[in-house]
């Protein structure tokens, strides 16, 4: 059986030159960054080649802005908890969406369990907020406002540029989690205003376990991870020198032309699969809506009539990957909060879709595989 | 051996050793077997433990080991709907459901085969200790499980011919330790895992405490057939006809026999006791039940014959004359011998030989022409 896969906002394949050159620095490079030896000094010079090449990708202003981590929900978690802990003695207040991440929305949950209090924005049936409901949440109190770049089941991407002015003008710092956007969009956090932002490598063909969080330098959060000394001890442990290289090689070989490509393939991708399946009679429709401003590799698409749960089987049985939503820990499709904020708790489209990521490795050939396949199944 | 490489099989697996033997030995048959994993009960702790998620892993486990792609699907929506509603409905009303037996009825084999045919299944496989057999015209008969100890008919009376149709019973015509012995010969994850028991989303919880949480206990007196009062109970729906347990008697009555529970009235609240596990009130001679389900045609038989019954799952049979009402919808029993604890709201599961015919709910429990004060 040929598989495919379209679940690249769930994680991607990574690239044979991220490959290669973690085998190389796995070979050649295994000291201890921290170590004042010989092998220490390879460590440190790789880590800093890489911390430089990838504060560049966001126009950070100095290369200490960036702090590695175990990823998207480690940079989450502690740009949140961390701001909280490290602020909680200018205000109590903080300020997100209802459409976050988990890794967003649970250190919420646990700062309200607290005494902290959050303010949850509501979306549109586009998955955007509106920034006359963020100036209105704004408080002398508001200490974070934490919203995504895009959205990573509907690809809905927020107005951060405006958003960084708004904030900017409060008491708060505004932290993005840029997962999904960060492969995709050229970001300046410097233009953009941003105190704070999370990644992660595995997004963009790079290794898994591995990302940063970038922190203005100006700002300082109570690290999660207490330890020695790593990270200008914001996050301490042993860097995965060859994980970080990884990383970096990722980030280097996506190029703003490359990004601007992939959102153009992507693009047609969108309009290749809902205009082959209405072609062949099916009855679909777009959560959220297909714009050249939204994330391009993230389509989610309502079945009218077809439980996901089912098709999502389906599809996998004829070797695609695909996917709907989060599992419960029993495996099982747990409804969307990104729908349901969406389009209401009653709305079929929340047990009748499913999500397509595209990658850096699908191709147009993919698409038309996809729609035969879901041919098949509905109509049979 | 037949290629059965172009047939689909989607077995349910729970998480059990019967299950996962079930898809073990479909698979090493050639067929193309999917494992899906159904998720009918919400229990998610305050402390975000869900029982499904250990039930789940194991068939994960099982999966990988035998070499088989894995599926959740969630029929909380069904069970609540169709299976729970009902379950309360009757203890509300004084009965004793068996959900079991509504739980095939509605998601084992609807719900879930509805999902499976969605998925292209050309048959669909559970681990229930019963076995199939279809006659030339294609009608099918439901014979008991080889094991006699872990039988399972009773559980599956009321499906019909079309629920049956596709199904496929692997490990039916073996005995338990069989099962267990290929288990653990084939290495599965589940070979030792203990038999689930109990009503299912219940589990091993206490059954008091459970059912308060759903409907208000309404505590009242214990009272003799003579109206004399000797305590006070928790709410009818926590007693069943013939239980002992639980009732905090002390001898104090005419003799130093053990209590138990004789009957309900539901309108005074009041629960009947009575002394000695053979009271007389405990014992019937006939019964009625509605909500017949004959799994293949019975014209043969008419509509009065003799054949053996079992009144609670993994009871001895019993023989009976069995009185139809001209449409079906109503059944009288008469046993050959007088039976303990009939027990409204449970099922009449009918038996020819080796076959089981099919069944009934359980209203009334008589004994002679006296109805005797069961709800």
């Amino acid at each position: 059986m040929k598989y495919i896969y379209l679940d690249n906002a769930g994680t991607t394949p990574m690239a044979t030159e991220v490959i290669d050159k973690m085998k190389e620095t796995m070979k050649d490079t295994f000291g201890n960054a921290s170590a004042t030896n010989y092998y220490g000094r390879q460590a440190r010079m790789v880590l800093d080649n890489c911390r430089h090449v990838i504060a560049r990708s966001i126009n950070a202003q100095n290369d200490n802005e960036i702090i590695f981590t175990s990823g998207g929900s480690e940079s989450d978690n502690t740009a949140i908890i961390g701001t909280a802990a490290a602020r909680q003695n200018v205000g109590k207040h903080l300020i997100t969406t209802c459409i976050e991440h988990e890794a967003v929305l649970k250190p919420m949950h646990f700062l309200e369990s607290r005494g902290f209090e959050v303010t949850y924005l509501p979306v549109d049936q586009n998955g955007e907020i509106s920034l006359s409901d963020l100036k209105q949440a704004l408080r002398d109190d508001t200490i974070l406002v934490s919203i995504m770049t895009g959205n990573n089941e509907v690809g809905s991407k927020m107005p951060i540029h405006e958003i960084g002015e708004i904030v900017a003008e409060s008491n708060a710092w505004f932290h993005t989690d840029a997962v999904q956007a960060y492969g995709l969009l050229d970001i300046d956090v410097q233009a953009d205003q941003i105190d704070l932002l999370s990644t992660s490598a595995h997004k963009l063909n790079g290794p898994k376990m591995t990302g940063f969080l970038y922190c203005r330098t100006d700002h300082n959060y109570e690290a999660l991870i207490k330890g020695g000394d790593q990270e200008l001890k914001r996050r301490a442990g042993t860097e995965n020198i060859p994980a970080i290289a990884g990383f970096a090689e990722a980030v280097k070989i996506n190029s703003s032309e490359k990004k601007a490509a992939h959102r153009k393939a992507y693009y047609a991708f969108k309009h290749q699969l809902v205009d082959g399946l209405r072609q062949n009679g099916i009855e679909v429709e777009v959560n959220g809506k297909i714009d050249e401003g939204e994330l391009s590799h993230v389509l989610n698409l309502w079945f009218k009539g077809k439980k996901s749960d089912a098709l999502l089987t389906n599809l996998d049985l004829k070797g695609i990957s695909a996917s709907a939503g989060s599992a419960c820990t029993a495996g099982s499709l747990e409804p969307s909060h990104v729908l349901t904020a969406m389009y209401g708790e009653k709305d079929p489209r929340i047990s009748e879709s499913l999500r397509f990521s595209f990658g850096a490795f699908n191709t147009s050939a993919d698409i038309s595989a996809v729609i035969q396949a879901l041919t098949e199944i509905i109509k049979r | 051996m037949a290629d059965n490489s172009h047939t689909r099989v989607v077995v349910g697996m729970s998480g059990g050793v019967d299950s996962s033997v079930c898809a073990y030995l479909l698979k090493q048959q050639g067929y193309d077997v999917v494992g899906v994993f159904m998720k009918n009960w919400d229990d998610t702790s305050d402390s975000g433990v869900c029982t499904a998620t250990q039930d789940y892993q194991d068939v994960a486990k099982v999966a990988s080991e035998i070499g088989i792609p894995y599926y959740s699907v969630n029929f909380e929506k069904e069970y609540w709907d169709r299976v729970f509603t009902y379950f309360l409905d009757e203890y509300k009303n004084g009965r004793t459901p068996n959900p079991d037996v509504m739980c095939n009825k509605e998601v084992k084999f609807k719900a879930f085969l509805d999902y499976a045919l969605e998925i292209d299944a050309d048959f669909v496989a559970m681990g229930h200790y019963a076995q199939i057999s279809k006659d030339q015209d294609g009608t099918i008969h439901l014979l008991r499980g080889a094991d006699d100890n872990k039988d399972q008919t009773y559980f599956l009376s009321q499906l019909s011919q079309k629920q049956l149709e596709k199904v496929m019973f692997p490990i039916g015509g073996m005995q338990k330790t069989e099962v267990r012995r290929i288990a653990a010969e084939a290495g599965l994850a589940t070979a030792k895992k203990k038999d689930s028991t109990g009503i299912c989303f219940i589990g091993e919880r206490n059954f008091r405490k459970f059912l308060s949480e759903f409907l208000p206990a309404q505590p009242g007196k214990m009272v003799t057939i003579d109206g004399e009062v000797k305590g006070e109970h928790y709410g009818l729906m926590n007693y069943t006809i013939g239980q002992r347990r639980g009732l905090g008697i002390g001898g104090n009555g005419q003799s130093n026999d053990p209590w138990f529970v004789i009957g309900k009235n539901l309108d005074k609240n009041e629960l009947l006791v009575g002394q000695g596990y053979e009271n007389e009130h405990l014992y019937a001679t006939s019964l009625d039940a509605t909500k017949l389900n004959f799994i293949a045609p019975i014209d043969e038989y008419g509509t009065d014959f003799h054949c053996t019954a079992k009144f609670r799952y993994r009871q001895k049979d019993e023989g009976v004359s069995v009185h139809l009402n001209d449409d079906f919808s109503k059944v009288i029993v008469e046993f050959d011998r007088p039976v303990r604890a009939i027990t409204p709201g449970q099922e009449v599961v009918f038996y020819n030989g080796e076959e089981c015919i099919g069944s009934g709910t359980i209203d009334h429990a008589y004994q002679s022409d006296r109805v005797l004060q069961y709800v």
